[in-house]
C-alpha cells in the first residue's frame, strides 16, 4: 500500500505508542496535521510553540516517557526553541518534529523558512533534516531509541514539506525505536568504588537527577539505611529520598539547606550519583567537597572530570551501580560521623519549622502540601518561588516536582503542568508561580480551560522579578532597576476572562478558608496570594563564592 | 604555542551536517581546534576527519565530547603524525 511521509511519521508515532500530541499547525506541517486527523493519537492544540513543547516536557517529566511535539516551519520553531534547550540542559526525552519548506526551497530565503537543523545543533542530543519519505522509516525509530537511552535528551526531525507529501509503497513497518539495552560496569571499578566507599570515615551521597532517570530511588533508600549513609539531593534530584528521612538533608547549593552544605564540607567521601556539578550546586568548586574523595557513577562518561576531578568515574546506570555496590558494601561503624549526621537532622529541623506569617511563601507551601492529595504533582516557574518550594514543599516521590533546573527558564510551570494533568488525568497538579514568570505562557490557561484539566496555579505576587530584586538588593547596593512592576494585571479578571475560577487571597484567614476550597474542587483554578514583597529566599551561598559562605538563616 | 599538538582521527558518517555537529561542539564547548582535514573514503558512505589539537587539560573533555555524537563511528588519538599534513596544505594539493 502507498503512504505519504505525513502518514508515515503518523503511522510510526502510533507503534511508538505515543497517544497526546501538543503542538500547533501552519503552513509547513499542514499535511502531517492531514494525516494527524485520521489517527487514534489525541492532538493539544497549544496557544504557543513554548507551550507545546513544555506540553510535551511536562509529559516527559512526569513519566519518564519520551513525549512528542510539533511546530510549523520557521516563526513556529523559534518559539519551540526555548523549550528544546530547556529539555537538553534537564536531559529530558522529547521529540520535536517540525515542519520544513519544500527541499527545492530550501537555502532560498522562502516564506516561513529558518535553518532548524542550524539553529536547533547545539541545544538537542541530536537532529535530523529528512530528505525523503524513506528515511522516514529509519529517522523517526532511531530519533526515539536516541531520545531515550542512556542520559536522555531532546531530539528534532526537521521534514519539507515535499517530504511529508512524497508518496512511496511500504509492504512493513520498522519496529519501534527503543531505549539502547544497558552496559554492563566494568568489575574492578565498581569494586573500587565500593572499597572506597567501605573504607571511608564520613561518606556522603550527593543524588541527582539520573537517579529518578534509572529508577533507582527504592534501592537508593535501601541502601542508605543498611550502611548509614547520609544523602544531600540537587534542585532535580528531589523526591528521591523522601523528606522525612533521618539521613536525608535536603538540597544542597546556592539556595540550599545550611546542614546540606555542612555535610558536604566535612565529608571524606563524596558518592556522586546521577549529577553533574552544576554551579547553582557546587558554589565555588575548588572549595566544594575540599576534603573528600570522590566516586562519580554516571551514564555519561564526558560528565567525568569535566568541573571537578574525581578519584573513581564508575561509568553506567545508576540503577545498575547501586545494586552491585549493595553487594559489595560492607555496614561500618562510624560513630564521629553519626555524631555529626544527627547534629544535622536537629539543624535541618529548626530551620525549616519557621513561625511568622502565615502568609510568607514557606509556610503556604507547607500548608497547601498538608492538605494536598500525597500524589500531587508540583511543577514551578522560576525564581524565589521555585527555591521556596525547593526548600520546603515535603517531597516523597520521585517525578513529583517538576522545574526548570539547568536552563531555569521562566515560563517553564503553567504548561509543564498541563503536560503532567494530560498524563495523570486521576492527580492533582498544582503549579506554584510568580507574577513575573506566569505572564511568560498565561496563554495556556486557555489550553488548561479546553480540557478543564486539574491544573492549579498557585501565584505568589509579589508585584516584582523578586528573585532579581534579592539580587539587587544583596549585591547591587539596593540599586533597583527593573525589577518593580509600574502596574501587575488583575489576575482574576484575567483567569475569568478564561474561564477559570479564581480567588485572590491576602490575608491569613484567606491562606486557611478560601485556598484549600480551591485547592480541593476539581478543575482549573487559580490562586493569587498576595505577598510582601522584602521576602528573600535564604539561606544564599553569593554567587562564586564557596558554600560554607551561606548568608541568612 | 607551547603545548604539544596532536591529531585526532574520526570516521564519521558522510552527510551534509556532520561538519557542523563538530565544528559546532568546538565552538559551543570553548574548545580550542587548530586544524581540519576531511575528505571521503571507501564509496564516498563515510568521511575521514583529523582534528589538529592541542595535548591539554581538554582533550579527556573533547574526545568524551566527539564520542558522543550521533555520526562519529570511531574515534582514535594520534601522538605522532606528520604536522606538515596540517601546515603545508596547499603544495600538497599543487596550489603554488
Ligand atoms: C525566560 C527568563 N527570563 C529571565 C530570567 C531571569 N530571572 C530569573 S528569576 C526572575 C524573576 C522571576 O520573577 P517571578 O516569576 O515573579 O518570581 P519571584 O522571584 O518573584 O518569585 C528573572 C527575571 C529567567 N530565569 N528566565
Amino acid at each position: 500500500m502507498k503512504y505519504s511521509g505525513a502518514e508515515i511519521t503518523i503511522k510510526l508515532l502510533e507503534r511508538q505508542g505515543i497517544t497526546t500530541i501538543a503542538g500547533i499547525p501552519g503552513g509547513a506541517n499542514l499535511p502531517l496535521y492531514h494525516a494527524l486527523s485520521g489517527s487514534s493519537i489525541n492532538h493539544i492544540l497549544s496557544r504557543h510553540e513554548q507551550g507545546a513543547g513544555f506540553i510535551a516536557q511536562g509529559i516527559a517529566r512526569s513519566t519518564g516517557k519520551t513525549a512528542v511535539c510539533f511546530a510549523t516551519s520557521g516563526p513556529g520553531v523559534v518559539n519551540l526553541l526555548t523549550a528544546i534547550a530547556d529539555a537538553k540542559l534537564d536531559s529530558i526525552p522529547v521529540v520535536a518534529i517540525t515542519g520544513q519548506v519544500a527541499s527545492s526551497f530550501i537555502g532560498t530565503d522562502a516564506f516561513q523558512e529558518i535553518d532548524t537543523y542550524g539553529l536547533s545543533l547545539p541545544i538537542t542530543k541530536h537532529n535530523f533534516l529528512v530528505r525523503s519519505a524513506e528515511e522516514l522509516l529509519t529517522v523517526i525509530p532511531e530519533a526515539f531509541r536516541i531520545a531515550g537511552s542512556g542520559r536522555p535528551g531532546p531530539v528534532v526531525i526537521d521534514i519539507p514539506k515535499d517530504v511529508q507529501n512524497e508518496r512511496i509503497e511500504i509492504s512493513s513497518w520498522p519496529l519501534p525505536g527503543m531505549p539502547d539495552a544497558i552496559e554492563p560496569i566494568d568489575d574492578s571499578v565498581i569494586r573500587t568504588a565500593a572499597q572506597m566507599i567501605n573504607d571511608a570515615q564520613r561518606p556522603l551521597f550527593y543524588i541527582g537527577g539520573g537517579v529518578i532517570v534509572s529508577e533507582a530511588s527504592s534501592l537508593l533508600r535501601e541502601i542508605i539505611h543498611e550502611f548509614s549513609i547520609p544523602v544531600v539531593s540537587t534542585l532535580n534530584g528531589l523526591g528521591t529520598i523522601a523528606d522525612d528521612d533521618p539521613l536525608y538533608f535536603g538540597m544542597l547549593g546556592m539556595h540550599g539547606a545550611r546542614a546540606a552544605n555542612e555535610l558536604v564540607d566535612s565529608c571524606d567521601l563524596l558518592i556522586a550519583l546521577g549529577v553533574r556539578f552544576d554551579d547553582r550546586a557546587t558554589g565555588k568548586v575548588s572549595e566544594f567537597a575540599p576534603d573528600a574523595a570522590i566516586v562519580h557513577i554516571d551514564i555519561d562518561k564526558s560528565e567525568f572530570n569535566k568541573i571537578k576531578k574525581n578519584h573513581c568515574s564508575v561509568r553506567g546506570n545508576v540503577a545498575e551501580a547501586l545494586s552491585l555496590l549493595k553487594d559489595l558494601l560492607v555496614k561500618q561503624q562510624r560513630s564521629g560521623w553519626d555524631a555529626v549526621v544527627k547534629a544535622g537532622e536537629s539543624k535541618l529541623i529548626a530551620a525549616q519549622t519557621k513561625e511568622g506569617n502565615v502568609l510568607h511563601p514557606s509556610n503556604v507551601i507547607r500548608f497547601v502540601s498538608s492538605i494536598a492529595p500525597g500524589n500531587t504533582i508540583i511543577t514551578t516557574d522560576v525564581g524565589q518561588h521555585q527555591m521556596w518550594v525547593a526548600q520546603h514543599y515535603p517531597f516523597k516521590h520521585p517525578r513529583t516536582l517538576l522545574t526548570s533546573g539547568g536552563l531555569g527558564t521562566m515560563g517553564f510551570g503553567l504548561p509543564s503542568a498541563i503536560g503532567a494533568a494530560l498524563a495523570h488525568p486521576d492527580r492533582t497538579v498544582i503549579c506554584f508561580s510568580g507574577d513575573g514568570s506566569i505572564l511568560m505562557n498565561i496563554q495556556e490557561l486557555a489550553t488548561v480551560a479546553d480540557y478543564q484539566l486539574n491544573v492549579k496555579v498557585l501565584l505568589f505576587n509579589n508585584g516584582h522579578l523578586g528573585l532579581v530584586r534579592q539580587q539587587q538588593e544583596l549585591f547591587y547596593n539596593k540599586t533597583y532597576m527593573a525589577v518593580k512592576f509600574i502596574r501587575n494585571p488583575e489576575f482574576a479578571v484575567i483567569a475569568a476572562g478564561f474561564g477559570i475560577r479564581s480567588v485572590t487571597i491576602s490575608d491569613p484567614s484567606g491562606v486557611t478558608k478560601a485556598l484549600p476550597e480551591l485547592l480541593l474542587q476539581n478543575g482549573p483554578a487559580l490562586i493569587n496570594v498576595i505577598i510582601p514583597h522584602e521576602y528573600n529566599v535564604l539561606p544564599m551561598v553569593p554567587p562564586g563564592a564557596a558554600n560554607r559562605d551561606t548568608i541568612g538563616d | 604555542m607551547t603545548s604539544e599538538l596532536l591529531t585526532i582521527e574520526l570516521n564519521v558518517a558522510n552527510h551534509p551536517g556532520v561538519m557542523s555537529h563538530i565544528t559546532g561542539l568546538f565552538s559551543r564547548r570553548g574548545f580550542n581546534l587548530e586544524g581540519i582535514l576531511c575528505g571521503r573514503t571507501g564509496d564516498g558512505e563515510k568521511s575521514i576527519i583529523f582534528l589538529l589539537v592541542n595535548d591539554g587539560e581538554q582533550l579527556e573533555q573533547i574526545v568524551h565530547q566527539l564520542e558522543k555524537l550521533y555520526d562519529v563511528e570511531s574515534l582514535i588519538v594520534h601522538k605522532k603524525f606528520n604536522p606538515e599534513a596540517f601546515t603545508e596544505i596547499r603544495s600538497s594539493l599543487g596550489i603554488a
